[in-house]
């Protein structure tokens, strides 16, 4: 399975960035062979507006279905619900203990934004 | 002619002086209070309204059973107010800008024109002026659209008096751009000081003359006076700290009604606007 965890540098062993439209990086992982590739977001870190729209726009054009990342906005949890892409908040550690985790099955899928829209 | 009352700073004066003014010169005179987050000039003017319209801007309405999910309307959008995955599309009409530009490049024409509302004019009469102000929706971002609306209504027979937001960005260019000239309210604080400086900056911008008013003009220091001497911006008046005009704002009055003396010095204020602007003298 792909899922996405959004990152502060370009490795595995990169700290996670709790923010997810504006990451840093979106890291697209493969579950089983941890196999990933790199999203540049740099473009959305410097979006005026929707930055988590887009983003998830991004991660779901690469086949994710579960998003790992600290906080998701009203704007980005509807494009992310839209593109059936699960989202798991509150995530901290590094993007490999992140997916780690995920492999183990114990975290809980976000039923709505854990932050207020940005005005 | 048309003159546009700004400040920068919030609660310098802009509506004290636009309404006075305004009710000094009496007929021929139109007022359009373009502060249409937060509309005051009806309080000292007391129009009649007569007549009222809701003001839509135009959002994008996908009609799905057209769309070929091609994403040409999310990538024109600035404002990333499209967003399209494989076989969904979605719309955020709250970001959208209505530039109009996922209309023009749908190839599927499957893209519909929608409302959402901005907000509502009012028109009507205070005396012999003609009174003109928006309201902006709560919880509407975009005010320009609305104040340009309410701009619509100018008549070019008449004198126009804006009443413009405060601040420097998008809504204060909307109330200012055009005019032919630019009445600056400041007060001679340091906080009247930094935020003329950037209106200031704006006006240059728009190339439109400008001239200074200096409310509670005896209190704080002479930095404002020698900045305006610096840039060369005319002092046109100066309104006191005085007792009896706050007592008159405080009661929703007007000064040249409490204090009839005031008028020859809004008359006087007038004459300067309208020979600097026949000076054509920038600034």
């Amino acid at each position: 399975m792909k899922i996405a965890v959004t990152s502060k540098r370009t490795d595995l062993d990169s700290e996670v960035d709790p923010r997810f439209g504006r990451a840093a990086y979106i890291i697209v992982v493969d579950t089983e062979t941890l196999e990933f590739e790199v999203l540049d977001n740099t473009e959305n870190v410097n979006a005026f507006k929707g930055a988590g729209i887009q983003a998830a726009a991004m991660i779901s054009d690469k086949g994710v279905e579960v998003l790992l990342t600290g906080f998701c906005g009203p704007n980005a949890f509807k494009t992310l619900t839209a593109g059936k892409i699960k989202v798991v908040n509150d995530i901290s550690g590094t993007v490999r203990e992140a997916v780690a985790v995920f492999n183990l099955g114990n975290m809980s899928y976000a039923e709505s934004a854990n932050v207020e829209g940005h005005w | 002619m048309i003159i546009s009352v700004a400040s920068g700073k919030g609660g310098t004066g802009k509506t004290t002086v636009a309404t006075n003014l305004a009710y000094t010169l009496g007929t021929g005179v139109q007022v359009l209070d373009c502060d249409v987050e937060e509309p005051n000039a009806h309080l000292f003017l007391k129009p009649n309204i007569e007549q009222n319209e809701s003001v839509y801007t135009i959002v994008p309405e996908i009609h799905k059973y057209r769309c070929s999910f091609c994403r040409k309307c999310a990538e024109i959008c600035r404002f990333r107010a499209i967003a399209v995955m494989n076989e969904v599309i979605l719309t955020f009409p709250e970001l959208c800008h209505s530039c109009g530009g996922c209309f023009a490049v749908c190839p599927e024409n499957a893209v519909a024109e929608k409302g959402r509302e901005l907000g509502m004019i009012e028109k009507g009469r205070a005396g012999d002026l003609d009174f003109v102000h928006g309201r902006l929706r709560v919880g509407e971002a975009m005010s320009p659209p609305l104040i340009k609306r309410v701009r619509s209504y100018t008549r070019e027979e008449l004198i126009t008096i804006i009443d413009a937001p405060p601040g420097t960005s998008c809504p204060v260019i909307a109330a200012m751009k055009g005019a032919d000239y630019v009445l600056m309210v400041t007060e001679p604080t340091p906080f009247g000081l930094n935020d003329l400086k950037l209106a200031v900056e704006a006006v240059k911008l728009l190339n439109i003359p400008c001239g200074l008013v200096i409310n509670r003009s005896d209190m704080g220091d002479r930095r404002v006076t020698d900045y305006a001497e610096q840039e060369n911006i005319a002092v046109l008046m100066e309104i006191p700290f005085e007792r009896r005009i706050a007592e008159a704002y405080s009661k929703g009055r007007l000064i040249v009604e409490v204090l009839p003396g005031w008028k020859e010095k809004f008359l006087e204020l007038y004459r300067c606007i309208e020979k600097q602007i026949n000076s054509g003298n920038l600034r």
